[in-house]
C-alpha cells in the first residue's frame, strides 16, 4: 500500500465518528466602529503610516517629499508613471533587489488589522511588495471594511494564484521582545486612504 | 536531539532555576506576552464566540479528516501544485531530499516550521550535504547556537539581546558589545537578503490548508516566507494533516484568532495564500502523519490535534515560564507539547505530562477550545498503567494507596511519621526526600486529627450529657 492509501485508511479508522456540523460564521462580525478611524488608528498601533489623499496627484506629491526620487521606484499604478517605473512586471524577480520603495493598489482594507488584500493580477510580481526597503498602498476609502468576515465575503471564490493581507511594515521581536521594524520585507509601510 | 540522552523536565528545570535573575525575566517576558494576548482579545466583543465557533470547525475537520484530505489534495493538483504523502518523519525528510535532488540543490533556505524539528530535517539533511538556512530571525539565532528553538512562536526567547550579540559577533563578525536591538536584526537581514537572492529552493510551513480551494496560507511577521518561496524555483511546504480547515471562509476566524492569541498582534503582518505556483516554478506540499493518524484514533487526547500552534498556552504557563522550553526535550514544548509528544514516543516523554500544576490556564486561553490539562490528567493515568512512569514513583504511590486504604496502617504509619519528624528530622529532611526539594516540612503536631476528633467528640458528649 502507498504511504497515502496507508494514512488515508488509518484516518478512516481513527476519526470521530458522528456529526459534527460546521457552525454558522453569520453570527460574527457585526462589530460596530467608524471603518476609517479604527483602520488608521490600527495601522498607526503597529508601525504604518496612513495617509488621506484626495487623488493621484497628492500621492504623486508626497512620495517626492518623502522618498529618494534617485532611486529605484516601482509601481503597477499607470497614474504614477511620473514618478515611478512601470516595465518591470516580467523582469527576473531577482533583480527588484535594487528596488526602493515599490507602490501597488490593494483590493479592499479591513479596519481591525488594517490589512489589505493583494492578489498577483495587482501585484506586478509576488516578491515586489516584499523584497522592496519600503512599501505604499493605494486603498479607496470606500474599500475600508469592519472585519477579517466582510473580507472573506468579499474575497468569496475569487481567482488568484497568489494573495496576502499585508497588515504594517516587516517587523521582528525576536531579540528579547524588543519590536525591530524592517526585519525582511519592507522597512515602512505607508497606506494612503483615497477618497 | 534525539540520539542524545533526554533529561528529564524536572531535571532540566532545576538546572534551569539555578539562575534566579534570568529566570525571573524569562517568566515577566513571557507573562508580558500574555499580557498582550488578554489586551487584544478584550477588544474583540464577539471573543468567545470565536473561540467556539473555531472549536466548532476544527472538530468537524476531525470528523471528516479522511474527506478534507481528499479534497484538498485534488484541488491543489488542479491548481497544479504537487502532493506528496510521508506516513512518517523518515519518509517526510526522504521526499523532501528527493525534490532537491532533482532539481539539483544543495543550498536552500526555509522559514518557521515546527513540523521540520519534529521530524529534524535539518540534520537529515546535513548528513546529505545539503545546507539549510533558517531564515527567521529568532530560527536562525538558534541555529547558529546550535540549539532547538524554545518556542514554537518566539524561538529564542531563552535568549538574552547580550547572547545574541555574542552569537552575531561570533558568525556574521558584528561589533562585539553591541547589543542593540535594532543593529543586531539590521545585520541578520543584510546577511540572509543575500540567502534568499541565492537560493534555488524555500522550504516553508503550513498555518492553514483548505480543503474547498486546495490552497494553504502561510502567516509571517518578518517576511521571510515569502521572501523564500517568491525567489526560488521551487517552494517546498510542509504540514501535519491536521492544518486542514473545510473552506475559504474560515480563514477569517482562524486568522482573527490566531495573532491575537500569539502574541497580541490583531494579524501577521503577512498572511499569505499559496494556490499556484508561478509560471514554470513548482510548489510541493508534502502532507505528513507521523503519528496523528494514531492520535486522531485516541478518543481523549485527538482534541489536541485541533491545535494552531498560537503558542498562548505557553506564555500563560506557570511551569513553561519558569522551566524554558528546551526542558520540555520536545519540537513543541509547554502544555500543547506535553499532550503531544507521549504521542509519538510514551516512554521517552513520559515526564511531560507531569510538568504541569493542572492549573487550567492553558485551557482557558486556547483559541480552539482544547482540554489542554484535562489531557494531561489523562496521559498521567495512561502513561502509570503503561508502566512508563519511574519505578520509585510507583512503588511511592502502590504504598500509599495501601496506608489509605487501610485505617489501621494508616493510625500507625501518621504516629511513627510524626514520632520520626520529631525525634528524628534528618530522616525527612534530606536530599533523598524530594518533597523536601524547596520546601520546609510542617511543624508536627501534637495528635492526628483523627486523635483530637476522638477525644473532642468524646467531651462535647459529655457536655451535652450534663
Amino acid at each position: 500500500m502507498s504511504s497515502k492509501a496507508e494514512i488515508l485508511q488509518k484516518i478512516k479508522n481513527s476519526q470521530p465518528s458522528g456529526l459534527a456540523e460546521l457552525p454558522n460564521l453569520k453570527v460574527l462580525g457585526s462589530e460596530q466602529f467608524d471603518v476609517l478611524e479604527m483602520y488608521k488608528t490600527v495601522l498607526r498601533n503597529i508601525g504604518g503610516n496612513p495617509k488621506e489623499v484626495a487623488d493621484y496627484n497628492e500621492v504623486i506629491a508626497y512620495i517626492k517629499s518623502n522618498y529618494p526620487l534617485e532611486k529605484r521606484i516601482i509601481t503597477t499604478v499607470p497614474e504614477l508613471s511620473e514618478i515611478a517605473v512601470l516595465d518591470w512586471t516580467n523582469d527576473d524577480p531577482h533583480s527588484l533587489q535594487n528596488v526602493e520603495l515599490t507602490i501597488i493598489k490593494a483590493h479592499f482594507g479591513v479596519a481591525e488589522n488594517s490589512a489589505l488584500w493583494v492578489t498577483d493580477d495587482i501585484l506586478g510580481q509576488r516578491v515586489a511588495p516584499f523584497i522592496t526597503q519600503y512599501l505604499a498602498i493605494i486603498v479607496n476609502k470606500k474599500d475600508l471594511i469592519p472585519t477579517m468576515h466582510q473580507a472573506y465575503d468579499r474575497i468569496g471564490n475569487q481567482e488568484y494564484g497568489f494573495g496576502t493581507f499585508i497588515a504594517g511594515p516587516s517587523k521582528t521581536a525576536d531579540i528579547e521582545q524588543s519590536l525591530v521594524l524592517g526585519a525582511h520585507g519592507a522597512r515602512g509601510l505607508v497606506v494612503f486612504l483615497m477618497d | 536531539m534525539s540520539s542524545k540522552k533526554i533529561i528529564e523536565h524536572s531535571e532540566a528545570a532545576t538546572r534551569f532555576n539555578k539562575d534566579v535573575e534570568r529566570v525571573n525575566w524569562h517568566d515577566e517576558t513571557l507573562w508580558f506576552v500574555r499580557e498582550k494576548r488578554d489586551k487584544s482579545a478584550n477588544q474583540i466583543q464577539d471573543w468567545e464566540l470565536l473561540r467556539e465557533t473555531a472549536s466548532q470547525i476544527k472538530n468537524n475537520v476531525l470528523a471528516n479528516m479522511h474527506d478534507y484530505l481528499s479534497d484538498f489534495e485534488a484541488n491543489a493538483q488542479k491548481n497544479g501544485i504537487i502532493v506528496h504523502w510521508a506516513a512518517d518523519a523518515k519518509e517526510h525528510n526522504e521526499i523532501v531530499h528527493s525534490i532537491l535532488q532533482k532539481h539539483d540543490v544543495k543550498q536552500m533556505v526555509k522559514s518557521k516550521s515546527m513540523l521540520t524539528e519534529e521530524c529534524h530535517l535539518n540534520d537529515y539533511l546535513a548528513d546529505k550535504g545539503i545546507e539549510v538556512i533558517d531564515s527567521d530571525l529568532g530560527e536562525y539565532i538558534v541555529q547558529l547556537r546550535k540549539e532547538p528553538p524554545s518556542h514554537i512562536v518566539l524561538p529564542a526567547i531563552h535568549l538574552k539581546k547580550e547572547d545574541v550579540s555574542e552569537t552575531f559577533h561570533e558568525h556574521l563578525g558584528t561589533e562585539k558589545g553591541n547589543f542593540d536591538p535594532q543593529y543586531l536584526t539590521e545585520s541578520a537581514r543584510r546577511q540572509l537578503r543575500d540567502t534568499f537572492l541565492t537560493r534555488k529552493a524555500a522550504l516553508t510551513g503550513v498555518n492553514f490548508a483548505i480543503a474547498e480551494t486546495g490552497e494553504f496560507v502561510v502567516c509571517t511577521n518578518e517576511g521571510n516566507a515569502d521572501m523564500g518561496a517568491h525567489l526560488a524555483d521551487v517552494h517546498i511546504a510542509c504540514m501535519g494533516f491536521e492544518k486542514l480547515i473545510p473552506k475559504r471562509e474560515h480563514l477569517g476566524v482562524f486568522l482573527r484568532l490566531l495573532a491575537r492569541s500569539a502574541t497580541g498582534q490583531p494579524i501577521t503582518t503577512f498572511s499569505s495564500h499559496f494556490k499556484k505556483p508561478r509560471d514554470g516554478k513548482e510548489i510541493h506540499v508534502v502532507i505528513v502523519d507521523n503519528g496523528r493518524s494514531t492520535q486522531l484514533g485516541r478518543p481523549d487526547f485527538r482534541n489536541s490535534l485541533k491545535c494552531i500552534r498560537c503558542g498562548a498556552c505557553m506564555n500563560t504557563c506557570p511551569v513553561y515560564r519558569r522551566s524554558g522550553g528546551h526542558s520540555y526535550h520536545n519540537a513543541v514544548a509547554g502544555p500543547i507539547g506535553s499532550i503531544l509528544a507521549p504521542n509519538l514516543d510514551m516512554s521517552k516523554n513520559a515526564d511531560l505530562p507531569f510538568a504541569s500544576t493542572l492549573c487550567g490556564s492553558c485551557t482557558n486561553v486556547c483559541p480552539v477550545k482544547i482540554d489542554i490539562h484535562d489531557q494531561l490528567y489523562k496521559w498521567r493515568q495512561v502513561l502509570v498503567k503503561e508502566g512508563h512512569t519511574p519505578t520509585s514513583k510507583t512503588i511511592a504511590m502502590k504504598t500509599m494507596a495501601t496506608v489509605l486504604a487501610n485505617p489501621t496502617v494508616f493510625n500507625l504509619a501518621g504516629k511513627s511519621g510524626r514520632f520520626v519528624m520529631k525525634n528524628m528530622p534528618g530522616l525527612v529532611n534530606n536530599k533523598m526526600n524530594k518533597w523536601y526539594d524547596q520546601r520546609e516540612m510542617p511543624e508536627v503536631p501534637e495528635e492526628s486529627f483523627r486523635e483530637w476528633y476522638k477525644k473532642n467528640s468524646r467531651e462535647s458528649k459529655a457536655k451535652k450529657d450534663e
